[in-house]
């Protein structure tokens, strides 16, 4: 198993570099020049010409990207045409916003999904199972702006339950240490803090948690469906287990492995498209970062920052099949 | 059995709902105490009081308890940088007014002049010398100086007379003073010969010949001081650490969330600011905007939709503003291309396209319909012309005249972008399509992204086209050159207007000190252009925006930027 994690983690470099290339090439043929775009309406041609070349725009194309790729080796992500900055910098407490939101989305959608696929599968055409694939069906189907709008009108405005939006009150900020701002708060051992970040993620990730919820809780149904028609829980059935036995020690096991497979690809999509989440709830994340920067046609942003959600990608893959090993023994690498 | 395991579930998932509506609950009750600087505190509080001290400090969300008061201002995007020369961003000068002071000021709801950093200053007679009087005493945030030579060391920054902390190499350009002072150092266009350092509160500046608006320059917030030790020990990084003198000092930027600024005690100006702080945050989307000021969230939201004004204003809990207009929307003529070369065209087409019916379609009445390419109430604005009335047996008539009986065929560019001026060019652009197709002239409608559309409306390939113009130093000349002067046909004049009677005015106009004199030819100018139609203003809209009925004597500024100084929390 170990040199399969080797080899899969160096399979990654020449997939990163294709990536570097394609994005590269793409970036730059979206039309329109990034210093009139930041310039607007207003500019002269005279300051348009002076921000190119002082931005590095006058360079051909193959210069700009040997550049791109020289500073890439070194571990330099560049920096961003718009602000100026480290795009490493800027990039980290993004990428701690969106791993936090896609976490707990992803606990939501699993906790429920999973539980809502076993009874529908368990209770195969009665009402349960009709009640909990409609709310599949609904779920799957749901335009994720329309639920965080109601979300945060029912919760915050009329009820006023839960804050509705941003990571954690506008005053008086947690001093980061992780950015994750759970473990931050957790670090300062501030629990009315806690509980306060704890209290922003609610109705985002219920928002962004539901499509692959019900993407979950169809593919459990269908995977114990098969599973429970198996010889085997047949046998254990005919040994005398009890329905609960069955169904979460002996059923459950096996049918997880198709399940694991749908969790890894939807959290993959999570981490880097959660744009619409991150934008109704002012998530500063890694999907509303390079949004914004193909916006402005900030070259070096769109490049690192699908590099780096290509990376999460590929990582996450890598754990998802890693975990096949664990759940079925009978796989070896 | 059976029944025991669903039991299980139902109780799994009740866990669930319950842990998440508790996060909720006590989420509430503890955000009130947010506002507190002295987290020991607030933590050691809890600690002894349990329960009833969190439940006993819940109120408002967003004003805080502990007597700290900090405003929470959104807005629908980040600032790109808080180095406000190099950017031409308005999220960023919305930001730069707060912490920074340029020599001259705007008045609260107007473009007039008022002292800033300099309490006095003379003009000679020949226009060419500026002297400023400087306030004495004023600090920097960081504790140091100001003086006549912070003054100069910012100017040679910018015009790139000593590049010491011109930072090109980062990146760093400063368009804005290009375009407001004709250039740079060593360019024929650029206005300032020399600045002259009289003794630490005076400050000459020698032009090389009269501009009209020096004056409103000086006031704008890209041209405010910024501490030469900060450039000095902050660099290039000057964009995230800004020093000035202004009434709040920077504290903490997290970008695409919050920038964070607390009053500054050693402001020269006593008793303000008002407020122990300001945090500026970021809502992208319009409505979540609007439902966290009706949660309490924040104080103050700026680009409220024109549809939920009347709401705004209906609540007793809110407070609607408008932001007095800045701004043209138009629809211009590529005045070298048949028919529209033909002024007696254009005039029809004028007379055709029904503007109050696109004020109260797309802005929902916040916009007036426009007379002239000038914001009304700015210098010169001519009051006499009235709008192109709206008659379609009139704009045949000069069809006819012009020998296009039958109409013609026409393309109209759209831009993609919502803008102030124009929050829905397709939606305009329809109904330009409607209102033409009266007259027998039949519109088609080209789209194109943004930056294309810039670069090719300036190069002149489009025949009819929207657009619109903002104003940034308040005077009539950003408006008018840039947009009708010959000389900026094929950059900002996307109509290749070319009118030597024009051209003139606007020369002398712009070179004349006595702004009386200046209004005078300013009007006449209109005039001209009114008759001669190269473009269609359309509406100058008034932006709307919400507060608290908690925020007051908070004046929107037409610049977007305003002074949060007087501001107070009841």
């Amino acid at each position: 198993m170990f040199a399969y994690t080797i080899r899969r983690l160096l399979m990654l470099i020449p997939v990163l570099l294709g990536m570097t290339l394609i994005v590269f090439s793409i970036v730059h043929l979206i039309p329109g020049n990034p210093a009139q775009v930041i310039l607007g309406e207003t500019a002269t041609q005279e300051a348009i010409q002076q921000l190119e070349q002082s931005m590095g725009l006058n360079e051909s194309f193959f210069t700009q990207y040997g550049f791109y790729l020289a500073d890439l080796l070194q571990g330099d992500l560049g920096s961003s045409l718009r602000t100026k900055s480290d795009i490493s910098h800027e990039i980290l407490p993004r990428i701690a916003a969106t791993f936090e939101l896609t976490f707990f989305a992803m606990l939501f959608a699993i906790i429920i999904g999973i539980n809502a696929g076993i009874i529908s599968a368990w209770k195969q055409n009665s009402w349960l199972d009709f009640a909990a694939m409609i709310f599949a069906l609904v779920g799957v189907s749901m335009p994720i702006f329309w639920l965080a709008l109601m979300e945060q009108w029912v919760f915050a405005q009329e009820l006023g339950w839960l804050p509705s939006s941003g990571r954690q009150p506008s005053t008086g900020q947690i001093e980061p240490i992780t950015h994750f701002y759970v473990i931050d708060a957790i670090l300062h051992w501030d629990f009315d803090r806690l509980i306060q970040v704890l209290s922003h993620l609610v109705l985002p990730a219920v928002a962004l948690g539901t499509i692959p919820m019900a993407i979950i809780a169809r593919m459990t149904r269908s995977s114990m469906l098969e599973v429970m028609k198996s010889d085997y829980i047949r046998t254990v059935r005919a040994k005398g287990s009890g329905q609960f036995l069955v169904i979460y020690k002996h059923a459950l096991r096996n049918a997880t492995i198709p399940v694991l497979t749908v969790i890894g690809l939807q959290t993959g999509v999570l981490l880097g498209g959660a744009i619409l989440t991150e934008t109704i709830f002012a998530w500063p994340g890694l999907g509303r970062y390079v949004y914004e920067a193909i916006n402005h046609r900030d070259y070096p942003v769109i490049q690192s920052g699908i590099l780096v959600i290509a990376f999460l990608f590929v990582m996450i893959n890598l754990i998802v099949d890693l975990l096949y090993a664990f759940i079925d023994p009978r796989i070896k690498y | 059995m059976k029944l025991k395991f669903s039991f299980l579930v139902a109780m799994l998932l009740t866990l669930f709902l319950v842990l998440a509506a508790c996060g909720g609950d006590d989420g509430e009750d503890s955000s009130s105490d947010s506002g507190s600087s002295d987290d020991g505190q607030s933590e050691e509080q809890s600690g002894n009081d349990g329960e009833e001290s969190s439940e006993s400090e819940s109120g408002d969300e967003a004003s805080s308890g502990d007597g700290e008061d900090i405003l929470v201002y959104a807005r629908g995007g980040d600032s790109e940088s808080l180095d406000f020369a190099s950017t031409t961003d308005g999220e960023s000068s919305r930001v730069t007014k707060q912490i920074y002071e340029s020599l001259l000021d705007f008045e609260k709801e107007s473009f007039e002049i008022k002292p800033g950093l300099a309490h006095d200053w003379e003009v000679s007679d020949d226009g060419l010398t500026y002297t400023f009087h400087l306030e004495e005493g004023v600090t920097f945030h960081d504790g140091t100086k100001f003086n006549a030579e912070a003054v100069k060391t910012n100017f040679d920054r910018w015009s790139g007379a000593d590049d010491t902390y011109a930072f090109e190499d980062e990146g760093y350009a400063y368009s804005m003073y290009g375009t407001m002072f004709g250039g740079f150092d060593g360019d024929e266009g650029h206005v300032i010969d020399s600045i002259n350092v009289v003794d630490d509160h005076q400050i000459e500046f020698q032009l090389k010949r009269p501009l009209g608006f020096f004056l409103q320059n000086m006031a704008m917030s890209y041209f405010a001081i910024t501490s030469p030790a900060a450039l000095e020990e902050h660099g290039a990084a000057i964009n995230e650490n800004p020093v000035g003198t202004g009434p709040f000092k920077f504290v903490s930027w997290e970008r695409d969330n919050q920038i964070e600024l607390e009053a500054f005690e050693d402001y020269r100006k006593d008793g303000q600011p008002k407020l122990d702080g300001v945090v500026f945050e970021v809502i992208p989307d319009n409505s979540s905007r609007l439902i966290a000021l009706n949660s309490g969230e924040v104080h103050i939201m700026d680009g409220l939709n024109p549809d939920d004004a009347a709401g705004v204003e209906e609540d007793d809990a809110t407070t609607l503003y408008t932001r007095a207009a800045n701004n043209f929307g138009y629809l211009g003529f590529q005045t070298e291309k048949e028919p529209i070369n033909d002024a007696t065209v254009r005039q029809a087409i004028n007379h055709a396209i029904n503007r109050e019916e696109i004020a109260e379609a797309m802005y929902a009445g916040y916009a007036q319909p426009a007379v002239n390419p000038v914001p009304p109430n700015y210098l010169g604005y001519n009051d006499e012309l009235e709008l192109y009335e709206y008659d379609l047996e009139r704009a045949q008539e000069l069809l006819a005249e012009a020998g296009y009986e039958d109409g013609f065929e026409i393309d109209l560019w759209t831009m993609p972008v919502a803008r102030p001026y124009m929050p829905d060019a397709e939606t305009v652009a329809t109904i330009i399509q409607s209102d033409l197709s009266e007259i027998g002239v039949s519109v088609n409608i080209v789209r194109e992204e943004w930056a294309p559309y810039l670069e090719k409306t300036a190069a002149g390939e489009q025949e009819m086209f929207m657009l619109g113009w903002s104003g940034t130093n308040g005077d009539p000349d950003y408006f008018l050159s840039s947009l009708l002067h010959g000389d900026n046909a094929g950059s900002s004049n996307r109509s290749f207007y070319q009118n030597d009677e024009v051209d003139e005015l606007l020369d002398q106009a712009k070179v004349a000190t006595d702004q009386e004199e200046r209004a005078e030819l300013y009007k006449q100018t209109q005039e001209i252009i009114y008759e001669d139609s190269p473009m269609i203003p359309l509406v100058h809209s008034e932006p709307v925006l919400a507060s608290l009925s908690s925020v007051q004597n908070y004046v929107p500024h037409p610049s977007t930027s305003e002074s949060l100084a007087e501001v107070e929390l009841e």
